[in-house]
């Protein structure tokens, strides 16, 4: 196997989330677009660290990033649904386009 | 050998078709729950992607903590915000704003992909070894013992956040 083709795959998947996340006006679509960014993140991080453990069988670092960015983004998804229920509780709706209070 | 690497091959870019697939379902459809479902067939494929990497501890906590936590979460949210059920129109940004969404995206696809193809042009995984839940373990409370309990900190941090966001007074 290439180490491109995990990075190619990531990749797709980056820029799939980056549409979502722009295209979106729903919030809870948007962080489902966000988790899709992490994950391909993910991929690369795992990719990397077996390519290195090849080379080095006592380094598992790219295995123990990954595992890192797994726990921020379960803390993300919390937080951030949290903010998404409360905007919805304020407003009746979760369109990120009607959170424009700071425009003035 | 070869007929590991090709077994290997195939399941990657089975795998890899089914992941692209869901995940451009995720961000087109027009159901909210059916987004949410897709999303489990993009994680579940990341976890089988682990797997050919032989990073079994990964895989294993992708499925626990996305599959059984976070789409739970996600569907917890959908239900309380009371999404419609069936299809929605009024998902999505204005035509302007998607065409430019979709531009950016491209953009950096053909960016990335050109700077991936000529920076690691037909590197080899070689002989991958399984990297054995020990050895992350050892690494884990022995070099990265530090950003492991900041880890901690920051979850209990983000769960007393959110329940003070969320909570009802």
């Amino acid at each position: 196997m290439f180490l491109n083709q995990f990075l190619l795959l990531a990749a797709i998947l980056f820029c799939i989330g980056v549409y979502g996340v722009l295209a979106r006006k729903n919030g809870v679509l948007v962080l489902m677009s966000i988790e899709l960014i992490l994950n391909a993140v993910n991929i690369n991080l795992v990719a990397f660290g077996a390519y290195w453990h090849v080379n080095d069988m006592a380094n598992v670092s790219g295995q123990v990033f990954a595992l890192f960015v797994i726990a921020v983004a379960a803390a993300e998804v919390g937080v951030g649904l949290a903010l998404v229920l409360l905007i919805y509780r304020n407003r009746q709706s979760i369109d990120i386009d009607d959170v424009d209070m700071l425009k003035g | 050998m070869l007929a590991l690497l090709v077994a290997q091959n195939i399941a990657f870019y089975i795998i890899a078709a089914l992941m692209v697939f869901g995940a451009i379902r995720v961000v087109t459809t027009k159901n909210v729950m059916h987004a949410a479902l897709w999303l489990v067939l993009v994680l579940s494929g990341a976890a089988a992607q682990y797997i050919l990497l032989a990073a079994e501890f990964v895989a294993i906590t992708q499925v626990l903590v996305y599959l059984g936590a976070i789409i739970v979460l996600f569907l917890f949210g959908i239900m309380l915000t009371r999404a419609k059920t069936g299809n929605d129109d009024d998902l999505d940004n204005k035509k302007a704003a998607k065409f430019i969404g979709a531009g950016i995206g491209v953009l950096l696809l053909g960016l990335m992909s050109y700077s991936l193809v000529d920076g690691f042009k037909d590197t080899e995984f070689g002989n991958l070894m399984v990297q054995r839940t020990t050895e992350v373990s050892d690494s884990i409370f022995s070099t990265y013992l530090l950003p492991f309990e900041v880890l901690s900190v920051l979850l209990l941090a983000a769960l007393i956040g959110a329940i003070v966001i969320a909570r009802r007074d």
